[in-house]
């Protein structure tokens, strides 16, 4: 459909004076829409990526039509087997020697310099930043802190328009922190500490997912950007730092079956005796629009699953399933849908 | 008195029958091993390639469980890498350098009958993880932690370890054995500059696994140790360094990448003069890039660790690296387009294969510097990116050359031609469905799918892009299938090739189609790079002795010429047919089945067979070159 | 020669010492790569050592003893010296020099292997093993794979003995003596770099 409605603004942009190159990038970029593509850049890192992807990507093609255009003849003066041709070639030699030394190297000699100065200005711009957000990988979520103490699960909110550093750790094996659309991946790597940095353009939701293979659910270990207007954010942020609503009725009987069971030994509710950190923090999971890493969509009747089969939502998960009566299962769910 | 040929015969043929192909040590019969059991591979391994391609045909597809699907692609990779490619660019290394060199035989025979059943055990001992279903499952280039004990309990990396290790071995052999061949054995006045192309590129490739190969070997023991016995060589929290792995991974990683493409680019080499019925043009630049190619491949490793967090700094000198590692490709394309362009090109299939291949791999080519900038291999590394850039290059720059080798060089081997319709048919399949297959890939590296997914979620652009890719892959196992059964076809029914249907110029169209077991009558004295086009005796039979050929007819023998410009220097006399090495392979499997599976019984019967082997092997037996 | 055709290779020789040898090629791509494999592990002990800490060795270790190891060195090293005795003897035809040299070289490269595994191991393993940290891993590492290279130098020792005690080499056959010293020489020259890896660098 996006494609589509990019044909039209391709016919629109032909009629007016632009070279056919604009034509056919905006041809090639509707080819390449969706929601996780590099080439619909919606932050300043991989808005200058896109741009050295422009450049080199002429570049490649220019030098793959001529090589087209080799093949072509070489094709068009085939023709049966006869004496072979044993002279030597000396303008022959010379040809291989500018075009296979000499261009090249000042094309990629160009372009090195260009690419350079794309990672130290990126690299200045993003020191200015105010804010730090720590981002620890596990097998298979990604936890989440901000300085104020707020803690969250898969989702990481930003302000827009401004520079965020992240500083990425992992609890386990090597991740890869990747917002295509944002910024280029950095990996979370196991007695290291690294740093990256982001800033989104406009507001919206901006899809991650860990990009160096961890095993089982690579796959299914996505995240979300949420870049939000400055004072929405600054709201959100003070929201986070908060205990949950303290539930009332039929969940705070919930609460008491969390504390229960085994779920205290793996997950953190803010306000509550729960505070271990082997699973996401599950303060304020009511915010949160999918559960288990982008798995499946945060609903009711996904919680249930997600509590009483997780190996079904996603196999090989680390949290094991739990045996609820239904009395006991909704009462939970009260309150875990009640942690807003 | 007997003949010429029929003393040699008596001299050189190995007794028939299945304990001879046991035995064996005539090149020709171990290469066509090679040739034959890699292929094998690389159906096994197509098989878990469609099986990967099946399972991302749709959305949320559960084919497989994600288990599967991690040693799908994991045993997809390495066979590829280390079962198929590099065993099969070796098999036609062993087929033809002696031919085309002009001498009887490889320099070390049993060391050359060992490297195949070494291959084919560490192949075997691979695949056998499949039987408990503990295949390694973390991917080809094995990434500590995940490859640790700790998250991989299983013993599906203790296969991929010691399988790596057993087949470097047989890699590291064969490697040196190409070097000395190469170097000690060419034809009376092959100097250096008149060596064919291909032997160019065998010796570069062979350079390249003596060095960087020991990289790969060293990181596979680390890890083992680490496993077995709690050594800590990649444990961040006692030491240790897990992007220690990474490095040494791909110093090897990377040169085994040129480790694979040289040789076939060397193939392409030998067909192209051939085929477009003219003289290379920039021989001397085409061998000096191959050099350069290897040289500079030892300092670009770092380009595979964009992501790790390594300072800026060095990654602007590997970047650097990387668009160096260029110009060597480059001329090497230059001087194929321009020979072709200035002869008068034979289209039949395997100039076919040729033009496929220069079409598909100069796409994979120009992604990689692309890869080499840092911004931009930062946000399409470990995407669908890089996955169509690895196949460009490896199908476009190995599977191309090799098929076509098939059709070029299969003759001189089975002394009968593949069909042309057949062969055109497979090639314009194998064409269209690898780019179907791989094009979009492109594009889903750049919507953002990374690598090793088992499943996607729909909605995200990459649906149609992955069908895609999926019926192409059908379409390119049509194709193969045609090959296949086109090389099956012409033992029975295949027109009879005469000792030189393309009208080469090298030294193997000399001999007749199969070789006899001596290869030359005479070993002959060449005066050209082509010797072929310049001593039209040498097409008509042996060379004569007043020529001054070499007959060598009072042992089974061989020359050992000077390095740089081939004079003889002595005569030396070649082992017989031996089952030793077929031995040493199987104590040495005992010896690693003893080690996975933690037996001190068959670990003991292991080492004492391989000790026993060994001397067996040694054992004096007469007058050898190694005595 | 028997009834073969006459050519011109009549008047070369039928064995072949130094670079005419297959085997003198052989050996050396053979040492080229276990080069390598040295040095990734050099450069892994290297490696390690800068990204960990200041302290090295790491945690309680204590810098290596260098005396212990200064008479290994000299007992190793001088093994080459009978080795090369009897190469270059051999290649003049005197057995005894060959078979002699052998013998001592053979007993001085035992002496290192015991005092390696009887002496050193048996005291360094009191204070830190393989499985301490990845120091220990690099210390018995190196050392063990040098080790295990005089294990089979001495018995491609052994091999050279037997055959040469029941005659078999002579001024023009003895690719094999000459294989042997070349990998012993290899042998002896790794441990100059794991000593200075392993045993000298903590001390800088
Ligand atoms: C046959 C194997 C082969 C070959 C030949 C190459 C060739 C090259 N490769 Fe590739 N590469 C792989 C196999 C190969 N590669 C594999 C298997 C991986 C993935 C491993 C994994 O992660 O699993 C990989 C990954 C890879 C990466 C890491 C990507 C990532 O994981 O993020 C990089 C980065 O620099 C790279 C670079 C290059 C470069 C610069 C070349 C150059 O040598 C290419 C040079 C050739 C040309 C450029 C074309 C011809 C030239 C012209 C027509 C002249 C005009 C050109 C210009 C002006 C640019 N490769
Ligand atoms: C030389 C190397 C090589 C070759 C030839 C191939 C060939 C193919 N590869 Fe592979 N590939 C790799 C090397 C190679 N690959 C590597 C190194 C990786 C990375 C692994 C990793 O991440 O660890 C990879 C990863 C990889 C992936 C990514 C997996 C992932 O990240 O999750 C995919 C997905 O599409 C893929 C597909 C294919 C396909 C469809 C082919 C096809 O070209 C295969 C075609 C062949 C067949 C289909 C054979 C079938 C033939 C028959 C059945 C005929 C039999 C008939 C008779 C005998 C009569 N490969
Ligand atoms: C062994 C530890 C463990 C136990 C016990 C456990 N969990 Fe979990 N839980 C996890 C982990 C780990 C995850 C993240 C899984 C993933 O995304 O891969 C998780 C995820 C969740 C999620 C989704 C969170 C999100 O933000 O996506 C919910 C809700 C949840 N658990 C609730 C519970 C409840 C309720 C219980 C008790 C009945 C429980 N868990 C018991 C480890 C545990
Ligand atoms: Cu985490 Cu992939
Ligand atoms: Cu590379």
């Amino acid at each position: 459909m996006r494609a589509l409605r990019r044909g039209h603004k391709l016919r629109a942009v032909g009629a007016g004076r632009r070279a056919p190159i604009a034509v056919l990038s905006t041809l090639l970029t509707a080819a390449c829409s969706g929601p996780a593509s590099m080439l619909e850049p919606r932050g300043t890192v991989a808005a200058r990526v896109e741009g050295l992807w422009w450049l080199i990507f002429w570049i490649a093609t220019v030098a793959f039509v001529v090589v087209l255009g080799f093949l072509f003849v070489a094709v068009i003066r085939a023709r049966r087997p006869d004496e072979p041709d044993r002279s030597s070639s000396p303008s022959g030699e010379r040809f291989v020697i500018a075009s296979g030394v000499v261009v090249p190297a000042v094309v990629l000699i160009a372009v090195f310099v260009v690419s350079v100065r794309d990672t130290s200005d990126l690299a200045r711009a993003g020191r200015s930043s105010r804010l730090v957000v720590d981002v620890v990988a596990h097998d298979w979520w990604w936890e989440v802190r901000y300085p104020n103490g707020g803690v969250t699960a898969n989702e990481i909110h930003v302000p827009v328009g401004e520079p965020v550093r992240i500083r990425l750790q992992t609890a386990d094996v090597i991740h890869s922190f990747w917002v295509p659309r944002l910024a280029g991946k950095v990996d979370n790597v196991p007695g290291r500490v690294n740093w990256t940095w982001l800033q989104a353009d406009r507001p919206g939701r901006y899809r991650g997912q860990c990009a160096e293979f961890c095993g089982l659910q690579h796959a299914k270990m996505e995240f979300v950007v949420v870049a939000q207007p400055a004072s929405e954010f600054a709201a959100w942020l003070n929201d986070i730092a908060s205990p949950a609503q303290a539930p009332t009725g039929v969940a705070a009987v919930g609460e008491q079956i969390f504390l229960g069971t085994t779920c205290v030994g793996c997950h953190a509710i803010e306000g509550t005796e729960a505070d271990a950190t082997v699973g996401p923090d599950l303060t304020h999971l009511a915010d949160r629009e999918t559960l288990m890493a982008g798995a499946v969509a945060n609903t009711r009747a996904n919680l249930a699953r997600v509590i009483t089969h997780p190996q079904a939502v996603k196999p090989g998960a680390v949290m094991p399933p739990t045996d609820l009566s239904p009395d006991q299962l909704e009462a939970l769910l009260d309150y875990l849908q009640g942690l807003r | 008195m007997a003949t010429l040929a029929q003393r040699l015969e008596a001299m050189w043929a190995e007794r028939p029958g299945l304990g001879s192909w046991i035995t064996t040590v005539d090149h020709k019969k171990i290469g066509v091993k090679y040739i034959y059991t890699s292929f094998v591979f690389f159906v096994l391994g197509g098989l878990e390639s469609l099986l990967i391609r099946a399972q991302l045909a749709r959305p949320n597809l559960e084919l497989l469980d994600p288990d599967a699907f991690n040693q799908m692609f994991s045993m997809h990779g390495i066979t590829m890498m280390f079962l198929f490619a590099m065993p099969m660019l070796s098999g036609f290394g062993n087929y033809f350098v002696p031919l085309m060199i002009g001498t009887r035989d490889m320099a070390f025979p049993r060391l050359n009958a060992f490297g195949y059943w070494a291959f084919l055990a560490g192949g075997v001992f691979l695949y056998s993880s499949f039987l408990s279903g503990n295949a390694p499952n973390d991917g080809w280039f094995n990434y500590v932690p995940l490859a640790n004990k700790e998250f991989t309990p299983g013993p599906n990396i203790d296969f991929y370890c010691l399988g790596l290790i057993f087949l470097g071995i047989s890699s590291t052999g064969g490697a040196i054995n190409f070097i000395v061949t190469i170097l000690k054995m060419r034809a009376p006045g092959m100097t250096l500059n008149r060596i064919p192309i291909f032997v160019w590129g065998e010796l570069a490739m062979s350079l390249q696994i003596v060095f960087a190969l020991p990289a790969l070997t060293a990181a596979a023991l680390m890890l083992e140790l680490d496993r077995k016995f709690g050594f800590n060589f990649f444990d961040a929290a006692e030491g240790g360094d897990p992007v220690l792995w990474q490095h040494l991974f791909w110093f090897f990683g990377h040169p085994e990448v040129y480790i694979v493409v040289l040789p076939a680019f060397g193939i392409a080499s030998a067909m192209i003069p051939t085929l477009a019925r003219r003289s290379m043009i920039g021989y001397t630049y085409i061998v000096l890039a191959e050099v350069a190619t290897a040289l500079i491949g030892f300092g670009v490793w770092v380009h595979h660790m964009f992501a790790v967090g390594i300072p800026a700094l060095s990654l602007s000198f590997f970047s650097a690296g990387s668009m160096m590692v260029v110009l060597p490709t480059a001329v090497q394309v230059f001087a194929w387009l321009i020979t072709l362009v200035s002869g008068r090109p034979v289209l039949k299939t395997p100039m076919l294969f040729v033009l496929g291949f220069i079409f598909t791999f100069v796409i994979g080519g120009l992604t990689g510097p692309m890869l080499g900038l840092v911004p931009f291999d930062q946000q399409v590394h470990d995407s669908y990116f890089v996955v169509a850039h690895l196949h460009y290059v490896l199908v476009g720059g190995a599977v191309f050359p090799i098929f076509g080798a098939f059709y070029y060089w299969l003759p001189k081997v089975t002394g009968k031609m593949l069909d042309e319709r057949l062969g055109k048919w497979s090639f314009w399949l194998i064409f269209a469905g690898f780019n179907l297959t791989f094009f979009p890939q492109h594009i889903l590296g750049l919507l953002g799918m990374p690598r090793r997914v088992y499943t996607y979620e729909a909605g995200l652009g990459w649906d149609g892009y992955n069908l895609a890719s999926s019926v192409g892959a059908g379409l390119l196992t049509v194709g193969i299938a045609i090959t296949a059964l086109n090389i099956l076809r012409s033992r029975r029914r295949g027109a009879p090739a005469g000792p030189d249907p393309w009208g080469g110029e090298t030294l193997e169209w000399a001999s007749t189609s199969p070789p006899p077991d001596y290869n030359f009558e005479t070993i002959p004295r060449v005066h050209s790079r082509e010797p072929l086009w310049d001593q039209p005796e040498l097409r008509r039979g042996a060379q004569p002795v007043e020529a001054g050929a070499y007959a060598l007819d009072d042992g089974h023998q061989v020359l050992s010429t000077s390095v740089v410009d081939a004079t003889p220097q002595a005569v030396l006399h070649m082992p017989h047919a031996t089952a030793w090495p077929f031995l040493l392979a199987i104590a040495l499997t005992a010896l690693t089945y003893g080690i996975l599976l933690e037996s001190p019984l068959l670990s003991a019967l292991g080492t004492v067979g391989t000790v026993v082997g060994i001397a067996g092997w040694f054992w004096p037996q007469g007058e050898t070159q190694e005595t | 020669m028997s009834a073969g055709v006459r050519d011109a290779a009549e008047g070369l020789p039928h064995h072949a010492g130094g670079t005419r040898a297959f085997g003198w090629w052989g050996m050396v791509g053979l040492i080229g790569t276990e080069a390598m494999l040295f040095g990734s592990l050099v450069a892994s002990y290297f490696y390690l050592r800068f990204t960990s800490g200041p302290e090295w060795p790491p945690g309680d270790i204590a810098k290596p003893e260098l005396g212990l190891v200064a008479i290994m060195t000299v007992v190793l090293w001088s093994s080459s010296v009978p080795v090369h005795i009897a190469d270059l003897g051999i290649k003049k035809g005197r057995q005894g020099l060959l078979r002699w040299g052998l013998a001592i070289g053979f007993l001085l490269g035992a002496t290192f292997l015991v005092m390696q595994i009887m002496i050193e191991y048996p005291q360094t393993l009191e204070e830190f093993s393989p499985t301490t940290n990845a120091y220990g891993s690099l210390f018995y590492g190196l050392t063990g794979l040098h080790g295990s290279h005089v294990v089979v130098g001495l018995a491609f020792s052994l091999w050279t003995q037997v055959r040469a005690w029941r005659g078999a080499f002579d001024e023009r056959r003895h690719v094999t003596v000459q294989n042997f010293a070349m990998y012993w020489h290899f042998v002896d020259a790794v441990w100059a770099v794991v000593l200075v890896t392993i045993y000298l660098s903590p001390h800088l």
